[in-house]
């Protein structure tokens, strides 16, 4: 078990050096002099080359990268060109929004697809099964902007239940902020919960067709009691897998989301950014999503272990 | 039973009609695609108006016999500009999906072939472009080479290589050790040969799912990108952009962010249908490769 | 009264009859065999007393166990009677059991299921019965996972599950097939043992006419869904009284006609063997269980100057080892281990040896499908060892493979002339379109199949009807060595009949040398010369068929002869002890 949580970790690592490597390269060969641009465009070549120097661009590729790696590690992510405050400030004050939103989102989409696709599995071509598979079907499609749209409608302008968008920050309470975000949530949630019902029913099916299943049967178990005890846990296996990747779909889902609802997060940050060109910015919050998904990937791997205990024992 | 039982004989394609013609699902999804497609393809020749002439007097016009879908706040007809954008959104996917295909079949089928650091090094490869969602990396690239139809498609592209090399090697693993691939090589047929001759065409129905399935990622990513700026630019139109357009006029004109939305739900639903549909029709054969 | 009394069951799936009409009583403490070949029945109306048919299935006619009609009862009954009074051993023990459960937990709960015991209780039994079937307490612990049990071990574990509540009745369907012949003695005779200790029923479900002769009172003989003969197993299958029976217990001791292998003149004497290594290379292998001595003389090598077909030289395959730690290089496993032997052409040599005994490396090594970790294969002269693919095509257009699984051994989506002029590819001279037709409807006439079969698919072929084609992709290219891995061992027994005598023809006519892999004796004693026993990776033993087979001198051989189920022996005690 240690030696293959170690190798996912290492993985994991690599992964999070290889991304790193091609976004500090992409952003390389974009045109433009950084210096320039936070100084703008009447400064003195002389003041110019000055901040050059104090910000280390001089120096060759590979130091500037092991410097800029070497910033992150110690959470120094350097300063925004055009703000000219610290990344890290800039993009705390950001995830405080987007995580949490993310990971409503992410709980919402489990706490609906699993018990559906369950439930659907176990009454496989009765009406409840078509009925909520349909409406899975259609989840699938419904671009989560789109619906975020539809819910603004519904609820904000409607009904007039909730904000339309904006944040009121953590510090005007636990409740307003909340409120703030069970739109996005919801918009974020629901088209990654019907796929996640789908994956979730056809992992059940497949595992109740399993010959352990019939062997559990002829025990003198019930199928009801059989799906619990024998089938749930064989079929978790899979659909981690898509929880996965699902986050790394939500996380880039607020990007979008956090747009529509004018939402104070990476996501608006970002574009901000690079409209702004302030690359460094651009470059620590991929990174720091990179980086989450990497953990969130680790944390599936985890779970894996914890299900299937031929995992624990090869390799 | 010691032995599997008569087996049911769907390989050819008279089998594959028949069976098509009765499975709802590929059905409806057959239609609605053809539909789409149709549409686009009608609108390089002949659309209710011109998308390109703006006509102020008529803009914000609701549902009528005149205009079917209304008109937009530049007064352009929304029926008509719902046919043009089908056209970039079918684009861009199916290019994106062409390249993940293209690029993607071979690497799977390669690492397959190969195993060893290959087959290590590719999966590698996929988790660390799994780590970069679509969004993610268009948005990179935007950053880059500033905002296009193109990068969007490069965007989406890149994200569908690991996913085709993923399903195409898996789909090998699980077709070199039969013994067909033991008598080929016995035969002194090279992997290159083998892969071409008994791996491909064993894996073309994973593929052609997973392509329908890709496709219709690629229209939702397609008008997510463009929804943010980042996809099709206007003045060409496109379903995301539209739906960004009608965002601060719901309020006077719903049907606006209602009609681009119900295209790509429709279109992408479609798909999915078509995918699920090839997908049932070929099951029984998967289900006896494992 | 009977405590299983079936009468005139059918049952259809959706449209499909399954069974008709099937009658079939079972007094508690006795042992009924079911036979039939595949297709039969059999499985279904196991299904249907347990009542774990598919949705689709319909049954009618009468099912009584113990006074309880199946048909009718409650869901609720079914489940007090499964597991507690009706137990179920099923063919594939590798996925029989839940892989993420203990073994403990999977013996345990259907013990505190149906008698409420709390769990250390349970496990307690569960411990006993474990004990019971196999697997102590002290190796086995309750807390082993499926996985790092062997298949042996988890079809015990099936049958501890089975029997931990003492059922009146025990259902096995094909409980060995999945396990080579060594361990299909020992379940047997757990089986058997169980049944005796607690005076179950056991209604046992084959495909092998000398397995359920040697274990079964009484015998039913199914075919098509319909019941053939029913009666007294020895006296059934002495008398023959019914055709089908008597084509059954025929094909089960079916021995091709065939010539015993007469080396080209004057080389060697028909009645002689040669020794281990020889037949023209003074190389051997050295050791002495190899040798069995005074069995027959040793021709002098001089004697045969002619190329020998095949020559194995201290052939090794390792294959790297499970990784136990991160840090610490795995142990190689050594599948193959120095083995060293000589064919010469025209000749049938068996490969006999219990599954995992390395005899597949073997086969594959000298088809160079993979290479030794040491030592050399010449085949015809020439080395294989170290060449690539294009370097290899003069040898691979003499030697051919045929494999096991019929289903499994074609491109679906080829069809058969393309499939069976596959090996022409190895050929200097690519013949033409009309030419490779021309070939192919020879070779197709060969296997006994019509040239107008080749432009089908093969899944318009049954399983015998592939092996044919198999046969025929193999013999195309007219090679002078077969390698046949298992080729009968998932047919019918009468399909299997006709395919050895195939084998045997096509020896005669073709002089086509065949290495044979196989684990069962009957197979090797119908069609070879000579017979190679493997065992861990080493030939322990080699000799005229004949010989080995009625008197083996290593212990593998030993164990492998005692365990493997003879009809004829079987049918002859059963009269015996019957005075």
């Amino acid at each position: 078990m240690t030696a293959y949580l170690l190798k996912r970790l290492l993985i994991g690592i690599a992964t999070l050096a290889v991304a790193s490597i091609v976004v500090f390269s992409m952003l390389e060969i974009v045109p433009g002099d950084p210096a320039r641009l936070m100084l703008g465009m009447n400064a003195t070549p002389d003041a110019v080359q000055a901040l050059r120097d104090q910000m280390g661009l001089d120096q060759p590729v590979i130091v500037r990268y092991f410097e800029w790696i070497g910033g992150l590690l110690t959470l120094d992510f350097g300063k925004s060109y055009t703000y000219s405050v610290p990344v890290l400030d800039l993009v705390t004050e950001r995830v405080v929004v987007s995580l949490p939103l993310a990971l409503i989102a992410l709980a919402l989409s489990t706490l609906i697809a699993i018990p559906v696709g369950i439930f659907s599995a176990e009454r496989r071509g009765r009406a409840a099964d078509t009925i909520s598979m349909g409406a899975a079907q259609i989840g699938v499609a419904v671009p989560n902007f789109w619906f975020a749209l539809l819910l603004i409608y519904i609820f904000a302008v409607w009904l007039r239940l909730v904000p339309a968008g904006g944040f009121p920050g953590w510090s005007a309470g636990i409740w307003p902020a909340l409120k703030a975000l069970i739109l996005p949530a919801i918009a974020l949630a629901l088209p990654q919960a019907a796929i996640l019902a789908r994956v979730t029913r056809s992992a059940m099916l497949e595992v109740l067709g399993e010959d352990y299943i019939r062997t559990a049967r002829a025990k003198g178990m019930p199928r009801r009691t059989v799906l619990w005890r024998h089938a749930l846990r064989n079929a978790m296996i899979p659909v981690l897998t898509i929880l996965g990747l699902q986050f790394a779909f939500l996380l880039a889902g607020t990007i979008i989301i956090e747009n529509v609802f004018y939402l104070p997060g990476l996501g608006r940050l970002i574009f901000q950014a690079i409209t702004q060109r302030d690359l460094i910015v651009v470059e620590s919050v991929v990174m720091l999503l990179v980086a989450m998904v990497v953990v969130v990937n680790l944390l599936v791997d985890l779970s894996y272990a914890i299900v299937d205990p031929r995992l624990r024992t090869n390799r | 039973m010691t032995m599997p039982a008569a087996e049911p004989t769907n390989s050819q394609e008279a089998g594959f009609v028949a069976q098509a013609l009765r499975n709802r699902s590929f059905l409806i999804g057959f239609v609605i695609t053809v539909f789409i497609a149709g549409m686009a393809l009608l609108s390089f020749f002949w659309t209710p108006y011109d998308v390109t002439k703006l006509i102020v007097a008529d803009r914000m016009l609701p549902p009528s016999a005149t205009h079917l879908f209304g008109t937009d706040q530049f007064g352009r007809d929304v029926l008509s500009m719902i046919m043009v954008g089908a056209r970039s959104s079918i684009a861009v996917a199916l290019v994106a999906v062409g390249i993940g295909m293209g690029l993607g079949v071979p690497l799977g089928c390669w690492a397959a072939a190969r195993g060893g650091i290959v087959d290590d090094l590719l999966m590698r490869f996929n988790d660390v472009v799994f780590a970069f969602p679509a969004l993610l990396s268009a948005i990179i690239i935007t950053a880059i080479l500033g905002p296009s139809a193109t990068n969007a498609v490069i965007a989406i592209g890149i994200f569908n290589i690991p996913v085709f090399a993923r399903v195409a090697r898996a789909g090998a693993l699980a077709i070199w050790p039969r013994e067909f691939i033991l008598a080929a090589r016995a035969a002194g047929k090279n992997r290159t040969q083998i892969t071409v001759e008994h791996i491909l065409p064993n894996i073309a129905n994973l593929l052609l799912v997973q392509g329908t399935i890709q496709f219709a990622l690629g229209i939702l990513a397609e008008a997510g990108l463009s929804y943010v700026g980042l996809g099709v630019q206007p003045p060409m139109p496109s379903w995301g952009r539209m739906l960004f357009d009608a965002q601060t006029r719901m309020m006077v004109a719903p049907y606006l962010a209602l009609i681009p939305g119900f295209a790509i739900v429709f279109t992408v639903l479609g798909l999915n249908l078509l995918g699920d549909g090839i997908s049932d029709i070929i099951d029984p054969k998967l289900r006896r490769q494992r | 009264m009977s405590l299983l009394e079936i009468e005139n069951l059918t049952l259809s799936i959706g449209k499909t009859p399954i069974l008709k009409n099937i009658d079939l009583t079972l007094s508690a403490g006795e042992v009924m065999g079911l036979v039939g070949e595949s297709g039969s029945g059999k499985s279904m109306t196991a299904l249907t007393i347990m009542r774990l048919l598919p949705q689709a299935a319909h049954a009618q006619g009468k099912v009584r166990f113990d006074g309880i009609d199946i048909l009718a009862a409650t869901e609720d009954q079914m489940c007090a009677l499964r597991g507690d009074d009706i137990g179920m051993v099923f063919q594939e023990p590798m996925t029989a059991l839940n892989p993420v459960k203990t073994i403990g937990e999977q013996v345990a709960e259907g013990i505190r299921w149906h008698t409420g015991a709390n769990r250390a209780e349970a496990e307690e039994r569960a411990r006993k019965i474990l004990d019971r079937v196999g697997l102590p307490e002290a190796k086995f612990p309750l807390s082993r996972y499926p996985h790092e049990l062997s298949g042996g071990q988890r079809q015990r574990v099936v049958i501890a599950i089975a029997c931990a509540l003492k059922p009146k009745l025990l259902i096995a369907d094909e409980p060995t097939t999945a396990l080579d012949v060594v361990l299909q003695a020992q379940i047997l005779d757990l089986l058997r043992d169980l049944v005796d200790e607690n005076r179950m029923a056991l209604l046992l479900i084959s495909h092998d006419l000398a397995v359920v002769t040697e274990m079964a009172d009484r015998i039913t003989i199914l075919r098509n869904g319909e019941v053939m003969e029913e009666g007294d197993t020895a006296r059934t299958l002495s008398e023959q009284s019914h055709p089908y029976t008597r084509q059954l217990a025929l094909a089960s001791m079916h021995v091709p006609a065939r010539r015993p292998f007469s080396p080209l003149e004057g080389e060697m004497s028909p009645k002689a063997t040669e020794r281990v290594g020889a037949g023209g290379t003074a190389h051997g292998p050295s050791t002495a269980e190899v040798t069995p001595s005074g069995r027959s003389a040793a021709i002098s090598p001089s004697r045969g100057e002619r190329t020998p077909l095949l020559v194995v030289e201290n052939v090794t395959r390792d294959y790297p080892g499970r990784r136990t730690s991160l840090f610490r290089k795995p142990e190689p496993v050594r599948a193959v281990n120095d083995v060293s032997f000589a064919m010469k052409q025209g000749q049938s040599t068996a490969l006999v040896g219990r599954s995992g005994c390395g005899k597949s490396t073997l086969a594959r090594m000298i088809l160079a499908l993979d290479k030794p970790t040491d030592g050399a294969i010449r085949f015809m002269g020439e080395t294989l060892t170290g060449k690539d693919e294009a370097q290899l095509k003069p040898a691979r257009r003499n030697m051919q493979v045929v494999f096991q699984d019929p289903y499994g051994s074609f491109n679906p989506r080829h069809k058969v002339e393309r499939l069976v002029a596959e090996p022409l590819h190895v050929l200097e001279r690519q013949p033409e379109a009309g030419e490779r037709r021309e070939m192919v409807a020879r070779a197709l006439h060969e296997v006994g199949l019509k040239p107008a079969d080749m432009d089908k698919y093969p899944h318009e072929f049954s399983g015998g009807q592939r092996q044919r084609l198999s046969i025929a992709r193999a013999i195309i290219t007219r090679p002078k060595l077969v390698v046949a891995d298992e080729p009968v061992s998932a047919l019918d027994v009468s399909i299997r009949a006709q395919i050895l005598d195939l084998f045997a023809d096509l020896n005669q006519r073709l002089g086509v040398a065949y290495l044979f892999i196989t684990h069962d004796l009957s197979v090797a004693r119908a069609i070879t010369d000579e017979v190679m026993v493997m065992h861990e990776g080493k030939i322990v033993e080699r000799g005229r068929t004949g010989e080995v087979l009625d008197n083996p001198q290593s212990e593998a051989g030993k164990a492998l002869v005692a365990a493997t189920p003879d009809l004829r022996r079987a049918i002859a005690r059963r009269l015996q002890e019957q005075g």
